[in-house]
């Protein structure tokens, strides 16, 4: 049988350029999990709905399991291992463990990666809005009631750093 | 307390990893050269295999192998067991169809394993695995777990009516009594809805064989790696068990769906040797929907006796369990010794007798799955009281306390001795945290808005720590459910500890730290929990059934124990004091009444540099190792109010209020406890309002995606309110409970206790979505304007 045809895909991720020729169906978090060995986004399902995928591409929210990484071409990726400032965890990071927002530690990533693009959309939304933003993300560990705490605690940090930023 | 020790809400060692993406579970892990399986799996639920094909399949582009049943047959690979003989009230031994890892001229379920294709990419796996060709004699499929005894069609020529047993516990003649002198009788009927467990981390494995050593190694995602290793050794014959390394890496959740042995894993690892590479399985959602083994599946009939003045003079209860088409590892222990056990609920009943019949459908196997028959049990016993309550007129909180137990220790009629509680404490805690006395104006205010507002209790007990060993051997358990450990201290008085138990969310790097740090005055980073890996750890029994607290800590105390008698004699020496003189007090040793001391970590030092002691009386080195084995169950316990508030126009129900009071005993970190209790009422509000596994009459599995089987998400769920009571639990050391599934154990009946009472009938079945509470508030609507 013919190889399966290749193409070659360029990318920013965690600003790093990353370039490689793929097949053509290579999903986004194939290339990640597999191409770059960036195993920190997950896969919890094949139905788009889980959430444990999350990733930022060109900074929003995209759903890596239902992406092709071709899709991809020249955009800036930003997954869970580049969130953080070298030891300095990202605001939102430092709340999920503040407020035990995590136990199996498997949704996380997807979860924080949707936080973070909650608090840059919407600021510093309230309880009911944070529940329902989080529809698209499934936890089966924490019953989600601490991982409100955390978001609504990260998003206030995240206003917090803003205005520091705006001040200065 | 100190400010890491127990009772200190310490912030998770564990969460740097997690929150940075570099957790490493078993799909994160990458063996030079590994190749991917893919199983091929019955469409059918019930067929007699003709003819399988897989000459094309071996041809295809990539594939190094296509292996089926025959060919682990020709290596003596044996067939998948259960490890808990029930016999049944004639006294004849349980019926265990044969379970092959791969299909033997039979499958009996849609997802049951044909064959599996090995391939260098895993879509050249799946590739390969379309060019199988199978014949299939389709058969007729039992599906339902009530008519499953009186179908003509028979799953295994060794059961027949499908039935794996007919058990029974209590005292016949004593309940029928207890009826006979009754007031009044309460009788329900419920259905207990069939459940998939679910964990975010879908099942994997990968297999690896080193000719040099002869040994394989397998990755998996286990609760109880060593139960694995043995199982597949001394069992299934992989290889023996200084020839297999079980790793269980970091797990993302497991709700019991991990503790059991799969033919995945098996076949993953015997076939590294047949293809010469590492092996690597990992299983998406829908496959995950097809074979995790599934929970809860119950069929129930039940009564409850009363006098006039309401206390319960005897219950009986029959109820139909449903395994699934093979008996999984544990399953056949679930919906007897870890449910009929537990029908006397928190309440001193006089007489007991149930019955439960084990039966096969050509459906998913069913095991453990949180609360693994205690939220079964639950469920039974509340969903009767309340209802007996409002049949009776009596206030439900007034009939529980007419009827909770007081006096402890307290033999129930099945089996159980319940060693401590106050039952009373956490229901007025909770009637005070939900604020019961206003419950009233809530429910009127409602009304006004066009909204039904109910509440329902949900006054559970639970057993956890499954215990002693040589009880539970003779209830049938195939193995003894001690806990080890083994406390390494190093030179420079950093500290390791293996431990049998496994963390796949719960927190035990924290938690069993913080008991070391306070017992050893060593700093929390200091300290690291060893687990999950079988050449690391000797043995150990995993972690479910909420015991890694009660069993697992217990097992690190005495260790420490031992640990600090070793330390004090080397102490003495260093002092030159005599070693009754020596006191440990916050990581330091000191000779009573004089102001020497020495610092733990100069103790470890010097135990390795032996130089201060005379080794032919103390040997050198500070590593100790322990067992324990429980001298009882523990027995959680708490009291859950659910209010509850729905639209009669959409059938929508709204969580307006949860409050959660648990008895724990001892809590070794609130804030981890807490998590645990918050993820438990999610699963068991999930049960309540929308989770349920549901096959067509042909056996197709129509729940088999997140698009179908709804999970509770965010916007489903409320804050929740919770708060504890504390009696200490007798039969540890460290007067622990366990906390891990009382809120799946507690939740649903408090659920549907507050949805029968907003809609004013019984008659409401889970999962009560949106379209079945429509119809039941519609007719009621109908009744009302009739009357
Ligand atoms: S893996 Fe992407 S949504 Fe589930
Ligand atoms: S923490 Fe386990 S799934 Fe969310």
């Amino acid at each position: 049988m013919a190889q399966t045809p290749k193409i070659a895909v360029a990318m920013t991720v965690n600003g790093q350029d990353v370039s490689a020729r793929l097949e053509a169906r290579t999903l986004l978090v194939q290339y990640l999990r597999e191409g770059l060995r960036l195993t920190g986004t997950h896969v919890g399902c094949d139905t788009s709905q889980c959430g444990a995928c999350v990733v930022h591409v060109d900074g929003k929210a995209v759903k890596s399991c239902t992406i092709l990484a071709s899709q991809c071409e020249g955009a800036q990726v930003m997954t869970i291992e580049g969130l953080a400032h070298g030891d300095k965890l990202h605001p939102m990071q430092e709340a999920f463990r503040e407020h035990h927002g995590l136990q199996c530690g498997f949704c996380t990533p997807g979860m924080i990666m949707t936080a973070v693009d909650i608090a840059q959309r919407l600021g510093t939304p309230d309880e009911h809005t944070i529940r329902e933003e989080l529809e698209g993300n499934i936890c089966r560990c924490t019953g989600y009631h601490n991982i409100v705490k955390a978001i609504d605690a990260g998003c206030q940090e995240m206003a917090k750093g803003q205005h520091r930023q705006a001040a200065e | 307390m100190t400010k890491t020790g127990i009772g200190a809400s310490v912030k998770r060692k564990e969460d740097q990893r997690f929150i940075t993406g570099n957790g490493q579970y078993t799909d994160d892990v990458s063996r030079p050269g590994h190749v991917h399986a893919y199983f091929l799996r019955s469409p059918h639920a019930h067929a007699v295999i003709r003819r399988l094909d897989i000459a094309a399949a071996k041809g295809a582009p990539g594939v190094l192998g296509v292996f089926t049943g025959d060919d682990l047959a020709a290596d003596k690979i044996g067939g998948l067991i259960c490890g808990w003989m029930i016999h049944s009230k004639d006294g004849s031994a349980m019926k265990a169809g044969a379970h092959p890892a791969l299909a033997q001229g039979k499958v009996r379920y849609v997802g049951d394993h044909v064959a599996v294709v090995i391939a260098e990419t895993l879509a050249e796996a799946r590739d390969g695995a379309e060019k199988i060709i199978v014949d299939y004699e389709v058969l007729p499929a039992v599906i339902d777990t009530a008519g499953a005894q009186a179908a003509k069609t028979q799953l295994h020529d060794v059961a027949p009516r499908n039935t794996v047993f007919e058990w029974a516990i209590g005292d016949k003649a004593a309940t029928e009594a207890a009826f006979g002198a009754a007031h009044h009788v309460t009788k329900i009927d419920l259905v207990n809805n069939r459940l998939v467990p679910n964990a975010m981390e879908p099942r994997a494995a990968i297999g690896e064989y080193d000719p040099g050593q002869g040994a394989y190694t397998l990755w998996t995602t286990s609760q109880n790696p060593h139960v694995a290793r043995l199982v597949l050794s001394a069992f299934i014959g992989i290889a023996p068990e200084n020839k297999l390394r079980v790793i269980a890496p970091d797990v993302g959740g497991g709700f019991g769906s991990k503790i059991f042995i799969y033919a995945e894993e098996t076949v993953a690892v015997w076939a590294s040797k047949k293809v010469g590479r590492p092996v690597k399985w990992v299983s998406d959602r829908t496959e995950a929907f097809l074979s995790d083994a599934h929970g809860r599946d119950h069929v129930t009939h039940a009564e409850l006796a009363m006098d006039a003045k309401g206390k319960i003079l005897g219950l009986r209860v029959k109820t139909i369990a449903n395994l699934g088409a093979y008996l999984s590892t544990f399953s056949s222990s679930v919906p007897t010794y870890l449910y009929a056990t537990l029908l006397s609920g928190q309440y001193d009943i006089p007489a007991i007798y149930a019955e439960v019949d084990a039966v096969y459908t050509n459906t998913a196997p069913v095991d453990a799955y949180r609360g693994a028959g205690r939220p079964e049990a639950t469920f039974v016993v509340e969903r009767i009281i309340e209802t007996a309550a409002r049949q009776m007129g009596l206030d439900p909180a007034d009939l529980r306390k007419r009827n909770f137990v007081r006096k402890f220790p307290h033999q129930t009629p099945v089996i159980m001795m319940y060693d401590a509680g106050d039952y009373r404490a956490s229901l007025d805690k909770a009637m005070e945290i939900a604020d019961v006395k206003g419950f009233g104006k809530r429910k009127r205010e409602a009304a006004r808005r066009g909204r039904l507002r109910g509440l329902g209790y949900s006054t559970y007990i639970e057993a956890c720590g499954i215990a002693p060993s040589q009880a539970v051997g003779s209830l049938g358990a195939g193995v003894g459910l001690w806990e080890s450990a083994e406390v390494r201290v190093n030179p420079t008085g950093s500290v390791e500890v293996l431990t049998g138990s496994h963390a796949h969310g719960q927190g035990h790097e924290t938690t069993f730290a913080q008991l070391v740090s306070e017992r050893l005055g060593v700093p929390m980073e200091s300290i690291n929990i060893v687990h999950g890996d079988t050449d690391k750890v000797q043995f150990g029994m995993g972690t479910y059934g909420s015991r890694s607290g009660a069993v697992g800590m217990s097992a690190i105390v005495k260790a420490l124990d031992k640990v600090e008698a070793k330390a004090k004699k080397v102490a003495a020496h260093l002092l030159e004091a005599s070693e009754a003189d020596i006191d440990f007090k916050d990581g330091k040793f000191t000779v009573k009444g004089t102001d020497k001391s020495v610092a733990f970590a100069d103790v470890a030092l010097n135990a390795y540099v032996a130089h201060k002691f005379p080794t032919s009386e103390i040997e050198p080195g500070l590593k100790e190792g322990a067992f324990y084995d429980p001298t009882n169950f523990t027995f959680p316990a708490g009291c859950h109010i659910c209010e509850v508030e729905i639209d009669p126009e959409t059938g929508v129900t709204e969580i307006a209020n949860y409050t959660a009071v648990d008895d724990f005993g001892v809590l070794i970190n609130p804030m981890i406890v807490e998590g645990q209790v918050h993820g438990g009422i999610a699963q068991g509000i999930g049960q309540a309002l929308t989770e349920g596994a549901v096959y067509d009459a042909s056996g197709q599995l129509l729940t088999a995606s997140y698009m179908d089987y709804c999970m509770p998400r965010a916007d489903n769920l409320p804050s929740f309110k919770l708060g504890f009571t504390e009696t200490r639990c007798p039969s540890n050391p460290l007067g622990i409970k366990g906390c891990g599934e009382a809120g799946a154990i507690a939740a649903p009946a408090a659920v549907m206790n507050a949805m029968t009472d907003a809609l004013g009938t019984e008659a409401v079945t889970m999962p009560a979505t949106p379209q079945a509470v429509w119809k039941v508030a519609q007719s009621q609507q109908k009744l009302a304007a009739a009357e």
